[in-house]
C-alpha cells in the first residue's frame, strides 16, 4: 500500500481540509508542508476523497494546495528505556531538549525524537536463541533509575515467534537490535529496545484484570481513612477555581505509594508546571532516596499551547502508564484537569459541525470519558506479576457548579469522588474535600464500620450546625451541643491536614491509625460535661494538644509526651461510651 | 505584484468573501471601500473562496470594492518610537503622530516553552498598601482585577500605571468609553507617565474586530519590549469587553454557542493571552493586570469563572476598595518572605483583625451592644479602611508596614492582636 499524498483544499481554524489521492485512514497522521515547516496533524473525518484533519499546529500561512503526505501510522508514542524523569509535550516532544534547539518559544513544526538515542543501556538478556515469544514477552532488562526496565517484544508484532539471534550483555543504544525473530512464515524481524504504539488504543498484553482492592496510600488523612482510592481505581477531583485542586494533586503526586506517577498539565497554568519542573528534582522520594523526578513523567499541555495536542496529551500519558504497568509496577496518572481536555473536544466538534449536546459539548462526550478512564486498572501480567494504572483527573466545572456535563459524566466511570468546595477553601480548610458530598467505593485503610461511625458523627454535627443557625446557641440541647463539638473536633484535628508542614503533610496509615482510634475514643465516648461554656472550652483545648500532636514526628519524645496528656484529658471527661452514636448506624 | 479582487461574492457581518487564488490563512489583506481603506484578514478558507474579516466592519462594503492582498499576516511596528504614542486595535495612530512602519513583526506568536519558565521572584510595588502589603503583584504574573461595572477599575489602573515600578507600560483599552480613554490619556500625561506608555485602544464605538486585535497588538510589543531586557506591565481593560466582541463574532459566523453565547473556545483564548505573562531568564518579563467587569457581580458568569481558572489570584473590586478577602495573589508567597520579616505576619494579623471587625459591624448594625472589644475593633476598622485600603494611598510598602504597626499600636494592646511576641518586641512603636 502506497503512502498517500494530498493537498489542502480548505482552512478553518486548526482544521484542514484535505483532497486525497488514495487511501487514507481515520486517525492517520499527516504532515502538511508549509514553506520549510512540517506541521503535524491527524485525520479525524473522512468525507469522500476529503479528509479533514485536525493540525497540531496554529495553521497561519497554510494556502490552498499546499502539500501534505500521509503516514499510515496512527498517532502513536515511542515506548523504551528513558522515558522516566522526562518533560513532554503532548505529542512527547522532549520539552527541555525543544528548548535547547529553539529558545523560549515553541517554534511550530519542530518533531523531537522522545528517547535519548544514544545513551547506552546495560542490557541483560533473559531469552535464548531457539525460544518461542510473542508479544509483550521479555527479551531482556535493562536499569532504568531505580527500575528493572524490561525490553519487551513489541506489542505490535501479532504472531508467534522464534528468537534466531540475541545479543549477550552489554551496553547498547535503543537503535540497536537486540534480538532477531522469525515468524511462522519465515520473516525475520530486527527488534530493538524501543518500539512505537499508537496512543488512542489501550495496550491490553495481561493474563486477566483483576478488581481494585488493595488501597493506594496517599498520606492524606481525609482521603485514605475516608475517601479511600484503590491501585488500578479511578477518582476525580471536581472543584471551582482557587479551591486547590492542583494542590491537591501536587501533594499527591509527591506522596503517593506507586512506582511510577505521571503528571499530566493538560491546559492549565504554566507556572504551576514549572513549580513541579524544579522542585521534584530537589525534592527526595523517601521511599528509595533518590529524587523524586527518578520516579516522574511529565505531561505538559498547558493552556496556551495548541488545542488538538492538548487533546492527544492524556492520550499519551496514560499510554506511557500502561507501559510501565507492563513491567509489573504500579503506575499513578494524575490528569489536570479533564475538563480542559473536553473543552478540547468541545472546539473541535464545534469546527466539524457537529450537532452539538449539553452545554455544546460533543454527543460522544461521556463514552469518551469513560473509556479514558477505563484504561485504569489493577492486572495480573502473563508471568504471574501484578502491575496498575490509577488515575486521578481533576475536574474545573464552570462556575463551580457539579451538574455540568463534564463532572456528571465523569462521577458515573470514577470509583472514588473528591468534591472540592469553596466554603471549605474560603474558610482555609485544607484539603477542601468536602466530607459529607464525597464518596468512595473503595476500600479503605482502616476498619470500615468505625470510620462510618466518625462519618455519621459528621454528618449530625453539621445539622445541629445548621439549627443552630436558626435557633441560636441557647436554643441547642447540650448533647446535640456536644455532637456539633465533635463534628467540629473531628474536622479540625483529622480531615483538615497543612500541606505546608513538614511532618503534618505526610501521615503513614500506621499514625492515622493510631490517630484515629484515640479520636474514635473522644468522639463515641459519653463525656462528662455540664455546661456549653465547659464543653467548649475541653474541646478547643483538645483540639489544640492534637493539631500540636499531629505537628510532631511520629513516636518521638513529643509525640508520647503530647499524647499521654490527651489521654489524661480524656479519661478525666469521659465516662463511657455513648452507644447512641454507635446504635443510630447499625440502624441505616 | 499583488492582484487586486473587485468582486466581492457575499458580506454578512464583518465577514466578505471572495474568490482568489494563493492566499495564505491568516493572510492580511486591505479593502477599499468608499469610506476608505480598512485591513481585513483571512479567517477561512474553502477551495478558491476567501473569506474575510473587516477590521473596520461590514458596514457599506459594496459588492464591487476593491481587495488587494497583502502578502503577509497582521504585523505591527516594534521599536523604541512607540513609547508615549497611542494607537488604534489595528496599529494606527489616533494621536496624530506619524505612522509607524519599520520593523514590524508579527502578532499573536507562538508560546513560551515551560521547560524555559522559571519560578517568580521579584515583587512589583505599586505604593497601594491593599496591592504591596496584602497580595503582592509579582514579576510575570497574571492577575484580573473583577469588578463590578460602575466601580473605579480605570482609575486604579491609571494609579498603578503611574505608580508601579517598571520600565514601561503598555495599555490596551477595549470597548472603553470615549471619556475613559481620555481620562488614561490625561492622567497619564498628567502624572508624566505617558512617555513610558504605549496606547492601543479600542473604543465602544470603534470596530468590533478591532476590540479582538488589542490584546494580541499589546502583548506582542510587550514581548519584543521583554526580550530586549524592559520589565513591561500590560494592562488591559476591559476583558469582558474582549470576550463580548468574541461572542459577536462567532456567533453571526454562525459557530455554536456554548455557555451563555461564549464561543467553546473562550477559555483558550482567554489563556492564549494571559499566558504570554512571562519571566525571560537573562531578559525582562510581562506581567499582566487585566479589568474583568462582572455582569450582576456574579463571578460564575463564565467570563469571570474562566478568567479565574486561568489566572494566578484576583484582586477584588468593591465599593471602592480592593477588597481583602476576595482578593488573591497566588504568588504572594514567593515574594513576600524577602521584603521585611514583620510582612507575613503583619498582613495575617491586620487581615484577621479586620474580618473580626466586620464581625463587629455586623452585631452593631442588629442592633447588639458594644462590648469594648467590639468598640476598639470598630475604631480600627474606620483607621484601616482610610489609612490602607483607600485607592488614594500612596505610600512604599515600608511606609506601609511602618503605617500598620502605628494603627495597631492606635488601637489595641500588644497581646491583643494576636501576633507573636518576637515581631511585638520587635516593631511595636513605643509611645
Amino acid at each position: 500500500m502506497a503512502v498517500s499524498k494530498g493537498k489542502v483544499t480548505g482552512v478553518n481554524g486548526n482544521m484542514v481540509t484535505v483532497e486525497v489521492e488514495d487511501v487514507v485512514s481515520l486517525n492517520e497522521v499527516a504532515y502538511i508542508e508549509v514553506g520549510k515547516q512540517r506541521l503535524k496533524a491527524e485525520v479525524i473525518r473522512i468525507k469522500g476523497d476529503n479528509a479533514e484533519l485536525q493540525v497540531f499546529e496554529m495553521t497561519e500561512g497554510l494556502g490552498i494546495g499546499d502539500l501534505v503526505s500521509f503516514t499510515q501510522e496512527m498517532l502513536s508514542v515511542e515506548l523504551g528505556p528513558g522515558l522516566l524523569g522526562q518533560v513532554f509535550d503532548g505529542l512527547q516532544n522532549p520539552l527541555p531538549k525543544l528548548a535547547e534547539e529553539c529558545g523560549f518559544f515553541l517554534e511550530r513544526g519542530v518533531y523531537l525524537g522522545a528517547l535519548p538515542e544514544d545513551k547506552k543501556w546495560d542490557f541483560t538478556p533473559v531469552v535464548k536463541v531457539g525460544d518461542t515469544v510473542e508479544k509483550a514477552d521479555t527479551l531482556g532488562t535493562v536499569p532504568e533509575g531505580i527500575f528493572e526496565h524490561r525490553i519487551m517484544v513489541p506489542f505490535n508484532l501479532y504472531d508467534r515467534y522464534t528468537v534466531k539471534e540475541i545479543v549477550p550483555a552489554g551496553s547498547y543504544t535503543i537503535k540497536d537490535t537486540v534480538a532477531k525473530l522469525e515468524d511462522s512464515k519465515g520473516n525475520v524481524i530486527d527488534v530493538t529496545m524501543s518500539f512505537t504504539w499508537p496512543v488512542k488504543r489501550p495496550i491490553s498484553e495481561y493474563a486477566e484484570r483483576l478488581r481494585p482492592v488493595k488501597p493506594m496510600v496517599t498520606k492524606l488523612r481525609l482521603v485514605d481513612t475516608f475517601f479511600p482510592v484503590a491501585l488500578g481505581g479511578t477518582y476525580c477531583i471536581p472543584g471551582p477555581f482557587g479551591a486547590g485542586k492542583t494542590v491537591l494533586q501536587q501533594v499527591t503526586s509527591r506522596n503517593a505509594d506507586v512506582d511510577i506517577v505521571i503528571v499530566a498539565a493538560c491546559g492549565e497554568r504554566a507556572g504551576e508546571v514549572v513549580e513541579t519542573l524544579k522542585e521534584f528534582p530537589e525534592l527526595i522520594d523517601p521511599k528509595t532516596g533518590k529524587s523524586l523526578m527518578e520516579r516522574t513523567m511529565i505531561i505538559c499541555n498547558t493552556s496556551s499551547m495548541p488545542v488538538a495536542a492538548r487533546e492527544a496529551s492524556v492520550y499519551t500519558a496514560v499510554t506511557l502508564a500502561e507501559y510501565y504497568r507492563q513491567m509489573g509496577l504500579n503506575v499513578l496518572l494524575l490528569a489536570d484537569s479533564t475538563s480542559r481536555w473536553a473543552q478540547a473536544m468541545r472546539e473541535m466538534s464545534g469546527r466539524l459541525e457537529e450537532i452539538p449536546g449539553e452545554e455544546a459539548f460533543p454527543a460522544y462526550l461521556e463514552s469518551t470519558i469513560a473509556s479514558f478512564y477505563e484504561r485504569a486498572g489493577r492486572v495480573r501480567l502473563k508471568d504471574g506479576t501484578e502491575g496498575s494504572v490509577t488515575i486521578g483527573g481533576t475536574v474545573s466545572p464552570a462556575g463551580g457548579n457539579f451538574e455540568e456535563p463534564v463532572t456528571q459524566a465523569t462521577l458515573k466511570v470514577v470509583g472514588a469522588f473528591h468534591g472540592l468546595s469553596r466554603e471549605r477553601s474560603d474558610a482555609r480548610k485544607y484539603p477542601a474535600i468536602h466530607p459529607l458530598e464525597s464518596w468512595s467505593k473503595y476500600k479503605g485503610v482502616l476498619n470500615e464500620s468505625r470510620t462510618e461511625v466518625a462519618r455519621s458523627i459528621i454528618f449530625r454535627g453539621n445539622e445541629v450546625e445548621q439549627m443552630m443557625k436558626v435557633v441560636g446557641e441557647e436554643g441547642t440541647s447540650i448533647n446535640d451541643y456536644i455532637i456539633y463539638l465533635k463534628g467540629d473536633f473531628i474536622d479540625s484535628v483529622y480531615l483538615q491536614q497543612n500541606s505546608f508542614d513538614p511532618v503534618d503533610n505526610s501521615v503513614s496509615t500506621e499514625r492515622q491509625e493510631h490517630i484515629f482510634n484515640i479520636m474514635f475514643d473522644i468522639i463515641t465516648g459519653a463525656l462528662d460535661l455540664d455546661s456549653k461554656e465547659s464543653a467548649r472550652t475541653w474541646f478547643y483545648q483538645l483540639r489544640q494538644k492534637f493539631i500540636d500532636y499531629n505537628g510532631v514526628d511520629w513516636q518521638c519524645a513529643d509525640f508520647k509526651k503530647l499524647e499521654s496528656e490527651i489521654l489524661a484529658m480524656i479519661k478525666e471527661k469521659k465516662t463511657g461510651v455513648d452507644e447512641s452514636l454507635l446504635a443510630k448506624q447499625g440502624e441505616e | 505584484m499583488r492582484k487586486v479582487y473587485s468582486k466581492i461574492e457575499s458580506i454578512a457581518g464583518n465577514v466578505i468573501t471572495v474568490k482568489a487564488e494563493g492566499i495564505k490563512y491568516g493572510e492580511l489583506a486591505e479593502v477599499t471601500t468608499s469610506f476608505g481603506k480598512s485591513l481585513a484578514d483571512v479567517i477561512r478558507l474553502n477551495g478558491d473562496t476567501v473569506s474575510l474579516q473587516v477590521y473596520s466592519g461590514g458596514r457599506g462594503v459594496s459588492t464591487g470594492d476593491e481587495v488587494r492582498f497583502l502578502g503577509h499576516p497582521m504585523k505591527v511596528s516594534f521599536s523604541d518610537n512607540l513609547m508615549g504614542r497611542i494607537f488604534t486595535g489595528s496599529g494606527m495612530p489616533r494621536d496624530n503622530g506619524p505612522e509607524l512602519t519599520d520593523n514590524l513583526i508579527e502578532i499573536g506568536g507562538p508560546s513560551v516553552n515551560p521547560a524555559k519558565r522559571i519560578i517568580p521572584r521579584n515583587m512589583i510595588r505599586t505604593g497601594l498598601p491593599m496591592i504591596d502589603v496584602f497580595n503582592s503583584l509579582v514579576e510575570s504574573q497574571k492577575l484580573p482585577i473583577f469588578s463590578v461595572s460602575g466601580e473605579p477599575y480605570n482609575e486604579l489602573l491609571a494609579r498603578i500605571a503611574m505608580q508601579a515600578e517598571v520600565d514601561m507600560i503598555i495599555l490596551g483599552g477595549m470597548g472603553l468609553k470615549y471619556d475613559d480613554y481620555l481620562f488614561f490619556k490625561d492622567t497619564l500625561e498628567e502624572g508624566g507617565a505617558l512617555s513610558r506608555t504605549t496606547f492601543f485602544v479600542h473604543t465602544a464605538s470603534d470596530p468590533i474586530v478591532e476590540c479582538l486585535l488589542v490584546p494580541d497588538i499589546s502583548l506582542a510589543v510587550a514581548e519584543k519590549f521583554a526580550l530586549k531586557g524592559k520589565k513591561v506591565l500590560v494592562l488591559l481593560t476591559d476583558m469582558t469587553n474582549f470576550s463580548d466582541a468574541m461572542k459577536e463574532i462567532a456567533i453571526t459566523q454562525e459557530q455554536v454557542p456554548s455557555n451563555r453565547g461564549y464561543p467553546g473556545d473562550l477559555y483558550s483564548q482567554l489563556a492564549s493571552r494571559y499566558e504570554k505573562a512571562v519571566d525571560f531568564e537573562g531578559a525582562g518579563s510581562i506581567t499582566i493586570l487585566g479589568v474583568t467587569t462582572m455582569p450582576g457581580d456574579d463571578v460564575t458568569h463564565p467570563v469571570p469563572d474562566n478568567t479565574g481558572y486561568i489566572t494566578e489570584g484576583q484582586y477584588y473590586l468593591k465599593n471602592g476598595r480592593i477588597e481583602p478577602f476576595g482578593s488573591l495573589s497566588r504568588l504572594k508567597q514567593q515574594v513576600n518572605g524577602q521584603t521585611r520579616e514583620d510582612h507575613r505576619a503583619l498582613m495575617d494579623g491586620m487581615i484577621k483583625l479586620y474580618a473580626a471587625n466586620l464581625e463587629s459591624v455586623e452585631k452593631k448594625s442588629m442592633g447588639f451592644r458594644m462590648s469594648d472589644w467590639d468598640t476598639k475593633l470598630l475604631k480600627y476598622g474606620v483607621i484601616f479602611e482610610k489609612e490602607m485600603m483607600d485607592l488614594t494611598v500612596n505610600i512604599p510598602l515600608e511606609g506601609a508596614l511602618d503605617k500598620g504597626w502605628e494603627i495597631l499600636a492606635d488601637c489595641f494592646t500588644p497581646e491583643e492582636t494576636g501576633l507573636k511576641t518576637d515581631m511585638l518586641n520587635k516593631f511595636w512603636p513605643s509611645k
